[in-house]
C-alpha cells in the first residue's frame, strides 16, 4: 500500500522525474506518429498496386501467349474454385508511343496493354482512374464530345486540387479544332496544267492512264482511329506549383510502333486516337502503361490463328472473395499450370522488392527511434540515482518502520513503472492527435514557413495517409514502460541495499 | 516491581559492537547487561559517544550486534532473519527519534498510517482503512494533534512533529517504544511536554519505554535510569518502583 501511496506523492512532487520521462513521451510519440504515416503510405501504395494489378496474375511467359484464354479461365476456376470473383484476359507488348507536338516528334517507351473493357474493371479499379464519368462507368474507347474532369475526382478536398484547365477543351471539340487548323495550313496539291497536261497524254507511260491516287477519305473532323486510353503521366508534366500541363488530349492522335508476333517479329505501326487519360496516381504505371481494346490489340500484333481464329493473350487477371488466401491460390495455380510455360504470381510477388524495401525501411526506423528511447532510459536511471539519494532518509525510516528490502526496492521500481505509464500514456496520446491532425498540422507549418510540407506536386496525393495500428501502439507503449523499469532497476537495488542506521544519520 | 516470576520484557546480555573505520577497529559497546522490566520507562544516559543510541539501534533490530544476545518477550531477536526483524519492528517495537524522521511527502496521519501501511496490501488495508483512520485520529487526539490531521511535516514545529512521530510509533500497539533522543532537538519547554506525553502513555496504558537521552532533566523523569560509559553499564541507581 504504501509503495502505491509514496510513489503517486512521488510523482505529484519530483518535477526533475517528469522532465526525464519527456524523452520518453517524445519518443513514443515520434513513433507512433512515424509508424502510422508509413504505414499509411505503405497501405496506400499497396491498395493502388493491388487496384492496378489485380490479386493473381497468370502471364505466358512467351510474348507470343497462351492460346484459348476461355479454356484457361475455366482451368483456372476449376483450381481455385469460389475464391475467383472475377477474370480477366489481357495481352501487352513493349512498344514505342509517338506524338506530333509543336512541330516535333517525341517518342517514348510504352507497355502496350490490350484490355476487356467488359470485364476488365471487375477485377481492378481501372475504371475509376478514368477522367472521364461516362467512361468510369462503361469504357467504349469512343471519343467523347467533352466533359472531361478539370477537377481531379480522386482529390477528397476540392480546395486542395489546382484546376485542368486544358481538360476543357478535351473531346472532340479538340479534335475539330485540331483538323480545321490542320486544314488551313495544309499544302494544296499543285494544280497541273494543260501543258502538263497534253505532255502526259503525249507520252506513252501506262502510268499516264492511271487512275489518279486514291483520295484520303478520312477525316479527322468527324472519324476517331481506334481509341486508346492513355496513362496520364506519358503525356503531361507537373509543374512546380502542382499544375498538369498536358503535351496531348483526349482526342488527339498517337501512333505506336511494335513488334508482331511470329518469327521472326515484324515491326508494325498503328494509329490511335486519345480518348481518355489513365491516373493511377503511381508514377511508375502512369508513365508506362497505355491501354487498348483485347481484340484490336489481338488483330494488330496478329494474336489470332488465321485457320482456327483461336485467339491469343498474355496473361490473365485473377480477382479474389475478399479474405481468400492469396498464396495458397498461387500455389493451387502454380501446381496445375506447367511453370516453364506460365509465370503464375500475387500482387505482392510482381512488387515484391519494393513492399520489401518499404518494411525493412519501416523495421529500421522503429529500432533507430527505439533507441531514443532507450536513451531515455538512460536519463531515467541517471535522475533516479539522484532521486535515491535525495530519499536516503526516507528508505532509513521506512526500513526503521518495518519495510522489507524488497519493498524498498518495489518503490522505485513502482515509480519508475509508473513514469513509464505517464511518459507512454502522453506520448500515446499526443502522437495519436498528431496523426489525427497531422494534415491540419501540415498545413499549418506550410503557411508559417512557405513552404507546403506535403506537396501534392510531389506526392500526387492529396492528403498525407495514415493508419494507426492498435497493435503497433501497444507494443510501443509496452517497450517504453518496460524501459523505463529497467532503468530504475539499478537506483532501486542500490535503495533495498541501504543499511537503515546509515540511512537515518544521512544528512 | 514484582520479584516472582520476573520475565524482563526485553534483555540484553554482553552486548558489543565494534565500528571499523578501515584498519581502525573503534569498539563501541563492549559487553553491555540490561533488563527492561514490562511497564517501565528506563532512560539510559551517557556522554556523547558512550554508544547509547548504539545501543537502542540494537535493541530495535535496526542493527546486529558483533556478540552477545538481546531477547524480547523471551526470543531471541539479535540473530533474526531480516524478513522476521522487519515484522517486529513493524508491529512489537516501537521507535522515535531524535528528528523526528516523518516522510515529508505524506501528511500527519499518512504518515501516522505508514506502519499500517507497510504491513497491509492494497486489498487488505483498503477493507480495513476506516478502521484504522479512526485509530490514527484517536492517537492524535491523544498525542495532542487532532486538528492537524492533514498537514505535511514542514508547517509542523518541532513539537508537533515529535507527537507525529509518537503517534506512528503507537500505531501497531507494540510493547515497547524505543525512543532516541526523543526531545534532543526541542527548547525545555516543548521538551518536557513530549516528556509528560511519553508519562502519561507509560502510566495509562502500561507501555514500556526506554529512552535515550544526554539531559539529566529528562532522565529524571524516568522509573530508572542506566548510565553508560565506556561501552558498559555503569551502575543502576533505582528510582522508585
Amino acid at each position: 500500500m504504501y509503495k502505491l501511496l509514496l510513489c503517486w506523492r512521488y510523482l505529484r512532487t519530483r518535477y526533475i522525474a517528469l522532465a526525464s520521462i519527456i524523452s520518453v513521451t517524445l519518443g513514443v510519440a515520434t513513433m507512433i506518429v512515424v509508424n502510422s504515416v508509413m504505414d499509411g503510405f505503405a497501405h496506400e501504395m499497396q491498395g493502388r498496386m493491388n487496384d492496378v494489378l489485380s490479386d493473381v496474375i497468370i502471364t505466358s511467359r512467351s510474348l507470343e501467349g497462351m492460346a484459348n484464354p476461355e479454356w484457361h479461365m475455366a482451368e483456372i476456376r476449376k483450381v481455385a474454385g469460389d475464391d475467383v470473383v472475377g477474370m480477366t484476359p489481357t495481352a501487352q507488348v513493349p512498344a514505342a508511343l509517338a506524338y506530333y507536338f509543336r512541330g516535333q516528334y517525341f517518342t517514348r517507351q510504352v507497355t502496350v496493354i490490350g484490355i476487356d473493357p467488359e470485364t476488365y474493371s471487375s477485377v481492378s479499379k481501372f475504371g475509376y482512374y478514368l477522367q472521364h464519368p461516362e467512361n468510369r462507368e462503361h469504357l467504349d474507347f469512343q471519343l467523347k464530345e467533352d466533359g472531361y474532369d478539370v477537377m481531379d475526382h480522386q482529390a477528397e478536398d476540392m480546395r486542395k486540387v489546382k484546376p485542368r484547365e486544358q481538360m476543357k477543351q478535351a473531346g472532340w471539340k479538340h479534335r475539330r479544332a485540331n483538323a480545321e487548323f490542320e486544314k488551313r495550313i495544309a499544302v494544296q496539291p499543285p494544280i497541273q496544267t494543260a501543258a502538263q497536261e497534253n505532255a502526259a497524254a503525249t507520252d506513252d507511260s501506262p502510268f499516264a492512264t492511271a487512275p489518279a491516287p486514291v483520295q484520303e477519305t478520312f477525316d479527322p473532323a468527324t472519324e476517331q482511329h481506334a481509341g486508346t486510353v492513355l496513362g496520364i503521366g506519358l503525356c503531361s508534366h507537373r509543374t512546380a506549383d502542382g499544375t498538369d500541363v498536358f503535351q496531348l488530349l483526349p482526342g488527339d492522335d498517337v501512333e505506336i510502333h511494335f513488334p508482331s508476333c511470329g518469327r521472326p517479329p515484324e515491326f508494325r505501326s498503328s494509329k490511335l486516337t486519345v480518348t481518355d487519360f489513365y491516373e493511377s496516381k503511381m508514377a511508375q504505371y502512369d508513365m508506362q502503361y497505355m491501354f487498348i481494346p483485347l481484340d484490336k490489340f489481338q488483330e494488330m500484333r496478329g494474336m489470332i490463328d488465321p485457320q482456327s481464329g483461336i485467339r491469343f493473350v498474355n496473361a490473365i487477371q485473377i480477382k479474389l472473395a475478399e479474405g481468400a488466401d492469396l498464396n495458397a491460390v498461387r500455389d493451387k495455380l502454380r501446381e496445375h499450370f506447367q511453370l516453364h510455360l506460365y509465370d503464375v504470381s500475387t500482387w505482392r510477388d510482381m512488387e515484391g522488392p519494393l513492399l520489401a524495401a518499404v518494411q525493412t525501411e519501416t523495421l529500421v526506423l522503429n529500432v533507430l527511434l527505439f533507441l531514443i528511447i532507450a536513451v531515455a532510459g538512460f536519463g531515467i536511471l541517471a535522475i533516479f540515482f539522484m532521486i535515491v539519494v535525495e530519499k536516503t532518509r526516507d528508505i532509513g525510516i521506512l526500513k526503521s518502520l518495518g519495510a522489507s528490502s524488497e519493498g524498498v526496492m518495489g518503490i522505485f521500481l513502482t515509480y519508475g513503472f509508473s513514469l513509464g505509464i505517464v511518459g507512454a500514456g502522453l506520448g500515446i496520446v499526443g502522437g495519436l492527435l498528431f496523426v489525427k491532425y497531422i494534415n491540419e498540422i501540415a498545413d499549418l507549418l506550410g503557411r508559417a514557413t512557405g513552404t507546403p510540407v506535403f506537396d501534392p506536386a510531389v506526392y500526387y496525393l492529396y492528403k498525407i495517409p495514415t493508419i494507426v495500428e492498435p497493435f503497433t501502439v501497444g507494443w510501443i507503449a509496452i517497450g517504453a514502460m518496460l524501459i523505463a523499469v529497467l532503468a530504475s532497476v539499478l537506483p532501486a537495488i542500490r535503495a533495498a541495499k541501504m543499511h537503515p542506521v546509515q540511512a537515518l544519520r544521512f544528512e | 516491581m514484582s520479584t516472582t516470576k520476573y520475565q524482563p520484557l526485553l534483555s540484553a546480555s554482553g552486548v558489543r559492537k565494534v565500528y571499523s573505520k578501515g584498519e581502525v577497529k573503534l569498539p563501541v559497546l563492549k559487553g553491555v547487561d540490561f533488563n527492561v522490566a514490562p511497564g517501565e520507562l528506563v532512560s539510559i544516559v551517557g556522554q556523547s559517544g558512550s554508544g547509547k543510541s548504539t545501543l537502542l539501534h540494537l535493541l530495535g533490530t535496526l542493527d546486529r550486534p558483533d556478540g552477545g544476545e538481546i531477547y524480547f518477550e523471551g526470543n531471541r531477536i539479535d540473530n533474526l532473519a531480516a524478513a522476521g526483524r522487519d515484522i517486529l519492528r513493524n508491529r512489537h517495537i516501537g521507535l522515535i527519534f531524535q528528528f523526528y524522521h516523518l516522510l515529508p511527502e505524506l501528511t500527519t496521519i499518512e504518515n501516522v498510517l505508514a506502519p499500517v501501511m507497510i504491513r497491509h496490501s492494497v486489498l487488505s488495508y483498503w477493507a480495513k482503512r476506516r478502521e484504522y483512520q479512526e485509530r490514527a485520529k484517536a492517537l492524535l487526539e491523544t498525542v495532542g494533534l487532532g486538528h492537524r490531521l492533514n498537514h505535511k511535516p514542514r508547517e509542523l514545529s518541532g513539537g508537533e512533529m515529535q507527537r507525529t512521530a509518537i503517534a506512528r510509533a503507537l500505531i501497531s500497539e507494540p510493547q515497547l517504544l524505543l525512543a532516541d533522543e526523543p526531545t534532543g532537538n526541542l527548547d525545555r519547554q516543548t521538551g518536557d511536554e513530549i516528556l509528560e506525553v511519553l508519562r502519561r502513555l507509560n502510566a495509562e496504558q502500561n507501555l514500556t519505554i526506554v529512552m535515550v537521552t544526554h539531559d539529566p532533566n529528562i532522565a529524571a523523569g524516568a522509573d530508572r535510569t542506566v548510565h553508560l560509559a565506556e561501552g558498559r553499564v555503569q551502575a543502576a541507581s533505582q528510582a522508585a518502583a
